[in-house]
């Protein structure tokens, strides 16, 4: 049995939420710069540009003032003993990483009272057990104006495919210009309620033009993007070719009774860590 | 071509502007979001006076991340506007001649919107480093203990944005992806 103290996995929670909020990652960077030079809307190049002369321009400040809520999600592997409170450990972390970064604090105490933590915790914690003796950290800080855009849907078995693809675009649709167009798409397929709304967020973790493992689903990803973007919301929803940047959908078994089917809108501010300790 | 405008607005200027115009603004502008504009509103019901000047004053959606040492702000772009919806018809009607944010606006919005004279303006959603950069000046008018969501003053140097829903109710978030699909929809 391994033993990690969480005080190792609570400063590597700090620096990775600094490092997620001031660095764009790769995949991102590289889908902007291939969707500008694809983009044949005038005012949308423009808005492409600054898009990316932010994120070139943007350490140590911020890319964008809304560094969100921490989403971590640890996959601890089962022959690891964590010494201490990992729940505490990551709060700890999240909170070291938003004062001593300099990123906003965005979380209040109550939803309905709404006074701010101070600190941007609790983090939104996900763990999972796994086989081995690592710990997969990822960390991927979540804005809300795209939060505020999702949306899950119980399906009918009789929906099938047609019944996704309407409810995806549907929801790209009403979303139009308020998640800051381009867009990542995390669509979730079956479990049950929650479930699929966990593997539309999963779903945004995975790097942009990775492919889904299954080729049916793989070509429907390739599908909806397609039609999506021939929605011409555009970056910002000032028209234009390029309304999202990737599609990327996640599926488990369901229910005879249900396909639900939830779709994790992400900005093209698509934040996301992962380090293996 | 960028429009130079100053802030606060003057009618002229305001009537002057077309949805789909770029333009740098210049001048004095005020940021508030969802907690601020509730208080603002709440000043409002009770009587009292509002704790910035109001005529032709433009607002900026937006809470920004902390100021690094030595900088003026932190990131600074804007927020989704239709939050601000329920709040915004009020402060027009009482001389606001501007808003800048991002995302769609109400109707009801819109009508206030032509009612006053008023122009609402888009600013590059996800691009808060670099408009930090257009920031001379930012300080705490009221509610410090909003954190990001204080009511500040902020001196502006050629803020960039684009006219998304003119006086004359003209909204770019119909026109341009429309005229897009128009000119590029046959392929």
């Amino acid at each position: 049995m391994r033993e990690m103290h969480s005080e190792v996995i609570a400063q590597r929670v700090a620096e990775m939420c600094i490092r997620a909020n001031t660095v764009l990652p790769e995949d991102v960077c590289a889908a902007l710069d291939a969707s500008r030079a694809r983009e044949d809307g005038i005012v949308a190049r423009d808005v492409l540009d600054t898009i990316i002369e932010n994120y070139h321009i943007a350490n140590p400040v911020p890319i964008c003032q809304d560094t969100g809520m921490a989403c971590v999600f640890l996959e601890i592997g089962q022959d690891v003993h964590i010494v201490g409170n990992l729940t505490q450990a990551v709060n700890a972390g999240v909170a070291k990483g938003y004062t001593e970064g300099y990123l906003r604090k965005s979380v209040v105490r109550d939803p309905l009272f709404r006074e701010n933590t101070g600190d941007n915790t609790p983090a939104m914690l996900y763990t999972e057990l796994v086989p081995g003796d690592s710990v997969r950290i990822t960390v991927a800080p979540k804005g809300f104006g795209s939060e505020n855009m999702s949306r899950i849907a119980m399906l009918k078995p009789a929906d099938g495919v047609d019944g996704v693809v309407d409810f995806v675009l549907e929801t790209v649709r009403l979303a139009g210009p308020n998640p800051c167009p381009p867009i990542v798409v995390g669509v979730g397929i079956g479990g049950n309620f929650d479930k699929a709304a966990l593997l539309a967020k999963k779903a945004l973790l995975r790097p942009i033009g990775s492919r889904n493992a299954q080729p049916y689903y793989a070509e429907l990803e390739d599908k909806l993007l397609e039609k999506i973007n021939a929605l011409g919301i555009g970056p910002q929803g000032l028209g234009g070719r390029t309304t999202a940047l990737g599609v990327q959908i996640e599926t488990l078994p369901t229910h005879i009774a249900g396909l639900p089917c939830a779709v994790n809108i992400n900005c093209h501010v698509s934040r996301h860590v992962t380090e293996v300790l | 071509m960028r429009i130079e405008i100053a802030a606060p607005l003057t009618k002229e200027t305001a009537a002057s502007l077309r949805a789909g115009d770029s333009v740098s603004i210049s001048g004095v502008i005020y940021s508030a979001r969802d907690a601020a504009h509730k208080k603002l509103c709440e000043l409002i019901e009770k009587g009292e006076a509002l704790p910035f000047p109001i005529d032709g004053s433009v607002i900026y959606y937006m809470g920004p991340s902390p100021a690094q040492p030595g900088a003026v702000i932190g990131a600074a772009g804007p927020t989704t506007s239709y939050r601000m919806d329920p709040y915004a018809p009020r402060l027009l009607s009482l001389g606001s001649l501007g808003m800048i944010g991002k995302g769609r606006r109400s109707a009801e919005v819109i009508e206030a919107m032509k009612s006053a004279g008023a122009v609402y303006f888009g600013a590059v959603g996800g691009a808060g480093a670099l408009l930090q950069r257009c920031i001379r000046k930012a300080e705490v008018v009221c509610w410090p203990e909003l954190g990001a969501e204080a009511l500040m003053r902020l001196e502006v140097h050629r803020l960039p944005a684009i006219v998304i829903i003119d006086s004359l109710g003209c909204d770019l978030y119909k026109s341009g992806p429309r005229d897009y699909l128009t000119q590029h929809g046959g392929d």
